[in-house]
Order: C-alpha cells, then structure tokens, then sequence
C-alpha cells in the first residue's frame, strides 16, 4: 500500500478579470500563497506539475521556477483540456505515492477573460474547390452543418440525452440548477461573479445554446490555483500547526474514456466520470453518503444534471428528483458547488481542477467563511476535460 | 475538353460517408471483429484493437436521442440552427436537424426523422458540394 498523501498548503487567487496579470504573475501568486500556506520554501519541494492549457504548455512549469526558486528539480509541464489542473495534482500526488519524493507542488493558471467560445469559435477558411481533407474526407468545415463543435452545445446535447434516456429534464430544470449556482456564489469573495440571478433572468437571458443561456455557461475568466502535497511521513516531521490544517487526500483519480457505443460522435462523459467515482470511493474506502459537499464540474447547467448521477449522488437515472429534492443546495443532504461553480466562480480551465480541491479542502479546514458548511468532514472535487479526461480527488478531514 | 468543364455539373458529398449514388445514404466503417462502427478513416478499432473494417449501410430513418438549438456561433455560421444526435436503427450519427421550425416547440427528444440532402453550393470548377441532415419523418 502506498504512503498516504496530505495537502499541507493550498491557494487560489480571485477569479476574474486580471488585465495587468500575465499567466506566470498568476501562478507565481498561487505558488507563493500555497508554499506560504504550507509552511515551506520552493527549495523543499521535489517535483513541479504545472498546466496553462490556452498558452504557455511547452516550458510553463519553468517560466513558473525563474519567478519562484530554480532548484533544479523534475517539472512536469501537462495538458488534459479542462482537467488540466487535476492532472497536474495528480501528477505530483502520484510521485509522492511512488516514493520519488517527500513533497510534491501542482499550479495550474490561465488568462481567459473574454476568450469567447473555446471550440468552434472560428470557422476554418475554405477555398474556392471542393476538395477533401481530414478524418472525414470533408470538403468544407463541418462545425454548423454536422452538428456543433461549441462547447455549449455539445454539453448541452449531454443534458438533453440524460433527459431523453430518464425523463424529467426540461429548460426551467436546468435554469434552476444554474440559478442554485449563482445563489451560492454571492458569498464566495473569490468568484468572478457574485450575483444572484432569478430564474425569470437566467431564462430570459441570451440563448447560446439550448437549453442554456449565457448564465447556464461557465465563465471565462483568469485565475490561478496551486497545491502543496506531503506524504505521511514528511508530515509527522511538521510542526502541530501544520499537521491541523492539513487535509487528508484520501483518493486522487483520473480516467479517460473508455469505448462506448456513440462515443466518438457525441462525447461520453458519464463512463469516465463513473468509473473515476468508483475508484474513488474504493480507494478512500467511502461512499457517495458520506460526503459533506462536492465541487463538480458544471462548465454548463446541463453537464451538473448528469454528474449528479455520474458521481452516485443518487440512484442511476434519479439526478430530475434528486435536484429537485432541494439536496444540493448549500442546505442540502449533499451540497454541490457551494461555491458557485463554474458558471460563477468562473473556469480558467487550467486552474479549475486544482481551484475546486482548495473549495473543499477550505470548508474541511473550517475556513470557508460565510459559506463555511457547518463540521464538513469529507469532500469530494470532480472535473471533465472533453476529449476526455476525469480527475475525482476525495479529501478527508483527519487526524495524521 | 478541360478538366473544368468535365467538373461542371458534378456533385461531391460533403464528408465521405455520405454515398449520393442511387438513394442518398450514410455509410460508416464497421469493425470486422466486434461491429464497432465509426465514421472517420480508421487506424484500428478503438473497442478492440482489430484492424480490419468494412462498410455497412447506416439506415436512413431515425430517432433523435438529443439535440440543441444553436444561436451563437462562429463568424460565418448560420443561426440558429438545430444540431443534433439521431439514433439510426442502433447506428448513432451526429447531424443537423433541417426543415423543421428551430425551436423546442418543434424540435421534440424522441421525434422520428430521416436522412436528407442539403446543398452547400457549387465552386469555382461547377461542383456541386452536397450535405446531409435529417428531417422530420412524420
């Protein structure tokens, strides 16, 4: 059995809109308020995961180190769509396991203020011949003829499956789940937006793609997050202090998708979110019933519906009546997004899956503030990179 | 006679599963081994690792299993309109919904349609790219 693994120090910067920022200012800010946070130096750590998924992957890990300390050790510069970040901390808790290394650092960060639609946001130039080319043989782009590329459509597509495959689902349904969201955010100082939202404004709001409209969407938006993990052993070496505040990661996870009949025409993305929740609870050796809240990766309204399923919140095929039972709301049995989520707290993709860990190890510290919920023991953290990739991370509140 | 004028009047499909011959009809790759079926240019089957495919016909009517109404867009692509996904007789194909108002009202999980042509235009030698989406059935 591998050696357990702790966040010791863990940070994320305000999500928003940073016009004098570049992605290396804001991880810079996410490393030194997580080593802070931690009690440590760039000089204890042993290995560096890094993601920025929209520019710098290349040499990111390294841009970060000449701003931080260049200690000469392995970095690790990855990209995983919007799982990115999950898979950065992944990275560095899968080297600690390994035994490769006491402490283990993951930063991922990302300017994405007003980038528009991600996928599908251009059409490729055509020429004035026909002629074949791709994967497809096509003789023209096929994003608006074939379906559609955009994000917000595919996803929104994903929800509308659920409700053909169970029942239940409609426009209000998944307009409600967005205007939970919003609710939450007003009192997450860091989300990009804090507005509460009535559910006549959400459906009346621009139509991107239905069922969701702009407020259904994930907001676009800079930001930051990073992670210090430790294992066990280096753990009990630090001081009471920080043996307190550290959180237990009881599961770290990622799958990507396995074959599926129709997977390669519009993208599964419940499989792997299954398969990775399974593994999960298997490896913290808990269940869906124990958990006190979770972060899940509602890049838009439609995509939270299925996860509730996808993570076993309730049973398969209940996510209509589980959401409508009023569980995930911040009063909830099972609090989902307490802190706005993505359609709130905004998506700078490549922070996202480490921002979402620092939600839940926040409230288990008992240092969420306003939105503290109240004695939360266990958490779960959950994101999607399309094409695809899953990371599940489980965090415990517990004794070393 | 120029390679122009032999062009003038042809039709191309838009993607190459899309057999215009006799009645319009998709076709797609299926795996020889498992019956994986595929619509892109294949390397090998991504359920079962075998290599060898053939072609099938996909049949031409269908339920749709999701679908979404578009209303924005890259530069240069008309909205709304509706994409979707259709199961065709255990086949699932992605494409567009055509002929049929762009709204939820008429737009129905379940609904019944079938597979038409669309054409894209003609280019500079004459040739006539044609698409395909599908249409209500009932």
């Amino acid at each position: 059995m591998a050696e357990n693994v702790w966040i010791l120090g863990i940070h994320m910067t305000k999500f928003g809109k940073h016009p004098t920022l570049d992605p290396v200012d804001l991880g810079v800010e996410a490393i030194r308020g997580a080593l802070a946070d931690a009690g440590l130096r760039m000089r204890d750590v042993g290995v560096l995961a890094a993601g920025n998924l929209m520019g710098r992957g290349g040499s990111f890990g390294q841009q970060l180190q000449k701003q931080t300390g260049q200690t000469g050790i392995p970095v690790f510069n990855v990209a995983n769509a919007c799982a990115t970040g999950a898979t950065a901390l992944r990275v560095a808790v899968m080297a600690i396991r390994a035994g490769e290394t006491e402490v283990g650092l993951a930063v991922g960060a990302e300017k994405l203020s007003g980038a528009g639609l991600l996928a599908g946001g251009a059409r490729e130039a055509e020429g004035d011949t026909w002629a074949p080319k791709g994967r497809f043989g096509a003789v023209a782009a096929l994003d608006g003829r074939v379906g559609t590329e955009t994000m917000p459509g595919v996803f929104a597509q994903i929800g509308m499956e659920y409700g053909h495959r169970y029942g239940g689902t409609s426009f209000e349904l998944f307009a409600r789940i967005s205007e939970k969201n919003h609710a939450h955010s007003t009192l997450n100082p860091l989300a990009a937006y804090q507005k509460r939202f009535t559910l006549g404004q959400i459906m009346n709001d621009v139509m991107i793609a239905y069922p969701n409209t702009r407020p259904m969407c994930s907001a676009n938006c800079d930001g930051a997050a990073a992670a210090v993990v430790v294992s066990e052993a280096k753990l009990r070496t630090l001081s009471l202090e920080q043996q307190r505040r550290a959180v237990k990661v009881s599961a770290s996870v990622l799958t990507s998708d396995p074959w599926q009949e129709a997977c390669q025409v519009l993208p599964d993305v419940n499989t792997l979110t299954r398969v990775a929740a399974e593994q999960a609870y298997e490896q913290a050796g808990i269940g869906p019933e124990d958990l006190d809240l979770v972060e899940l990766h509602d890049c838009f309204a439609t995509a939270e519906l299925v996860h509730y399923d996808n993570l076993k919140l309730c049973p398969q095929g209940g996510a209509v009546d589980f959401f409508n039972s009023g569980a995930t709301w911040r009063d909830g049995t099972t609090p989902v997004n307490v802190s706005g989520g993505l359609e709130s707290k905004g998506h700078p993709i490549a922070a996202t899956g480490i921002a979402n860990v620092w939600e839940v190890a926040t409230h288990l510290r008992g240092e969420a503030g306003d939105r503290q919920i109240a004695g939360a023991r266990v958490g779960l953290a959950h994101v999607i990179g399309l094409g695809s990739a899953c990371g599940v991370h489980i965090l415990e509140k517990a004794a070393v | 006679m120029t390679s122009e004028q032999s062009l003038a009047g042809r039709r191309i499909p838009l993607v190459d599963y899309l057999v215009l011959e006799g009645e319009p009809h998709l076709v797609a790759h299926e795996c020889v081994t498992c019956a994986a079926r595929y619509f892109d240019r294949r390397n090998a089957c991504a359920s079962c690792e075998q290599a060898e495919f053939r072609v099938v016909d996909v049949p031409t009517e269908g339920e749709l299993r999701a679908f979404t109404i578009v209303s924005f867009a890259a530069p240069g692509v008309p909205v709304p309109f509706v994409a979707g996904v259709v199961d065709c007789g255990g086949t699932t194909v992605r494409g567009n919904v055509v002929n049929v108002p762009p709204d939820p009202e008429h737009v129905r999980l379940g609904m019944k349609l079938r597979l038409t042509t669309t054409s894209l235009g003609t280019d500079a030698a004459g040739v006539e790219a044609i698409g395909y989406g599908f249409e209500p059935a009932a």
